[in-house]
């Protein structure tokens, strides 16, 4: 992992812009699904496949790849997207999101597509799954040198209202868990309303320190400053680490931006011409 | 007569045969599972001597995980570590794990297919004094419903210690039960113990049998107790060993049935859903017998020892008998 060049931020400027595209476009065809987290998340997920993972697209069961948990699998067409865009699959598939038969379910499952880590969906337990992944690491001596890999956990702040939340985030404090980087989807929505209304999580980041975590804060749409966190949070030696990534949910669509009711619905033909001409209008030249 | 071939307890019917706890078996069986593989791993939810887990504990200090008083994450994080290559074993009280976590079960580890093994102790009425709070009599039904799940529930603690070590190579999810208290010792070093396959432990002399008792559990004892009890009464009776509920041995509890033509199952577990519903599903599709079912019926447990439980609810030698007797008179008229 290196820092970023002013070149290399276009480059992932143009694929998240690509990729959202694509994301508007497989739920319009699957007529239904999760539109703000998917959009909201499509820089972070971007970053991370096109730049930050240890991974080898062509070979997904690479022993050393870094692992990726999503934990709020409702988001999922974000995954699909980032990895038929890095070359996991063709771009094509993604069109099947949903449908019968399809390796695109609407909630990941790895009997259909074997190389997503995890199957998910019901919320709150993709972090005990990155635990355990970062505790069998750590007894098998992956934590260093040249086979050291990173377990990456993507879970929402909705999320954070289960229980079983908690018992992770205590868990991975009492085993300084290093290898372990958490990045939320701090988005302020869930489906009822705003997270603050819902169930308040603040102060957020207070709750993850005294957990034993080091908590970095940043934009979720800031390439540069979320490259920064993940390099930071890589030299903390005897810490998990936590990113609280604000993000807007349904960016790059100004119709969809902020809006909770866009949480768990798609599209119709109409919304999606209109966002995708105004991603085209918007895409960095 | 006890079944030659599987070279039973000779003792097994004396007033002083040995008892022991079926979840010594399994904490036996778990240390020998983590000598034989590294990449065995246990995780506890604060009970590790509850569950016998502290032979592992103490030998493989790096391999245990103590989660806390936390269920749900117990199962999660044991789905994480196997998705890394472990085999875990994670332990709690039945009524916990799988009672609070199920979903997590669901989710993390059948639907991923996972081979996590969930070990549900202190199951059943013979909890005794801890009330019914903590009488787990419904994980047979919630967890044999689960695709992927493979759900076991030895006789004694021999037989739990055997069936840990094969759990351990199997490459599947499972769900292992047990019993809290001490249980007298039905099986030897030498019986043979094949995973996924039930025997018959009592037999006639000669003869066939009028009447096929299938049993999980310590619930077997009671069922040998009474098919020895209803043999000087001159009722024939064979006694099968339901171990594995899933996947179910549906040749041999069909061989049975064509013999016998009557089936009373028994077990520390409600009826709806349980052992008795896992068998019918079995007859009504292949060879419809009467059946007679013998568990617990759509009632919570209370405090009480483990035998006044037993007969209160109705598990007891004499109302086996009974329901022996009363499964004949239909069999018959």
């Amino acid at each position: 992992m290196t820092s970023l060049s002013a070149d290399k931020i276009k480059e992932l400027e143009q694929k998240a812009n690509d990729i959202r595209q694509s994301i508007i476009e497989m739920l319009t065809e699957a007529k239904s699904g999760h539109t703000a987290g998917a959009l909201g998340m499509t820089d972070i997920f971007t970053l991370f496949y096109f730049h930050i993972l240890k991974h080898k697209p062509k070979e997904p069961f690479w022993e050393e790849r870094d692992r990726v948990i999503l934990s709020n699998g409702h988001i999922c067409p974000v995954l699909y997207a980032t990895m038929a865009h890095s070359g996991y699959f063709s771009i094509e598939e993604l069109k099947t999101l949903r449908k019968f038969g399809s390796r695109l379910q609407g909630h990941p499952h790895r009997e259909f597509l074997s190389f997503v880590e995890t199957s998910s969906g019901p919320l709150g337990s993709g972090l005990s799954q990155a635990i355990g992944m970062a505790l069998a690491d750590k007894i098998d001596g992956f934590t260093r040198g040249e086979r050291s890999r990173t377990i990456y956990c993507f879970i929402s702040d909705g999320e954070l209202d289960e229980g079983n939340s908690w018992e992770a985030i205590m868990l991975a404090g009492k085993n300084k868990l290093n290898k372990l980087i958490t990045i939320i989807d701090r988005n302020n929505i869930q489906i009822d309303g705003n997270t603050e209304n819902i169930m308040p999580l603040e102060p957020l980041a207070e709750k993850w320190k005294s957990f034993g975590w080091n908590v970095i804060e940043v934009s979720g749409h800031d390439f540069r400053a979320l490259n920064e966190a993940v390099e930071e949070s890589q030299k903390i030696k005897n810490k998990p680490s936590v990113i609280i990534a604000y993000t807007i949910p349904g960016k790059g669509v100004k119709e969809f931006e902020r809006d909770y009711k866009w949480h768990g619905i798609s599209p119709n033909k109409e919304q999606a011409e209109m966002a995708i001409k105004e991603l085209q209008n918007h895409r960095p030249i | 007569m006890l079944n030659p071939k599987l070279k039973l307890n000779p003792k097994i019917f004396n007033n002083d045969v040995e008892q022991v706890s079926i979840r010594k078996g399994f904490g036996q069986g778990l240390l020998k599972a983590g000598e034989e593989n590294e990449n065995v791993v246990a995780l506890c939810a604060d009970l590790m001597e509850s569950l016998q887990m502290h032979f592992f504990a103490e030998k493989f200090p790096k391999r245990f995980i103590e989660v806390g008083v936390a269920e749900q994450n117990l199962v999660t994080v044991a789905s994480g570590m196997a998705a890394m290559g472990k085999i875990p074993f994670c332990g709690s009280y039945a009524v916990f794990s799988p009672g609070r976590n199920w979903e997590q079960i669901r989710t993390t580890i059948a639907y991923n297919d996972r081979p996590v093994k969930i070990i549900g102790s202190h199951a059943g009425l013979t909890v005794g004094s801890d009330g019914g709070s903590h009488q787990m009599l419904e994980d047979i039904a919630l967890m044999r419903t689960m695709p992927n799940m493979e759900v076991y529930s030895p006789c004694d603690a021999i037989e739990a210690k055997k069936m840990t070590l094969a759990l351990a190579k199997t490459n599947k999810p499972a769900y292992l039960r047990l019993a809290r208290e001490k249980t007298p010792i039905i099986t030897t070093e030498e019986t043979p113990f094949e995973i996924n396959k039930a025997e018959i432990y009592w037999m006639p002399d000669i003869g066939l049998a009028q009447v096929g008792i299938i049993a999980t559990g310590e619930m077997l004892y009671n069922a040998l107790l009474s098919a020895k009890e209803l043999e000087k009464e001159g009722i024939k009776t064979r006694v099968m060993n339901l171990a594995t509920i899933k996947p179910i041995d549906k040749d041999a509890i069909i061989v049975l049935a064509k013999e016998c033509k009557a089936i009373v199952t028994i077990e520390d577990h409600q009826i709806m859903g349980g052992i008795g519903s896992a068998v019918a599903e079995v007859l009504a599709q292949n060879y419809p017998v009467p059946m007679e079912f013998i568990g617990v019926k759509d009632k919570f447990g209370q405090s009480g020892t483990a035998k006044e439980l037993l007969e209160h609810y109705g598990l007891g030698v004499q109302n086996i008998k009974e329901v022996v007797r009363k499964i004949l008179k239909r069999k018959t008229s």
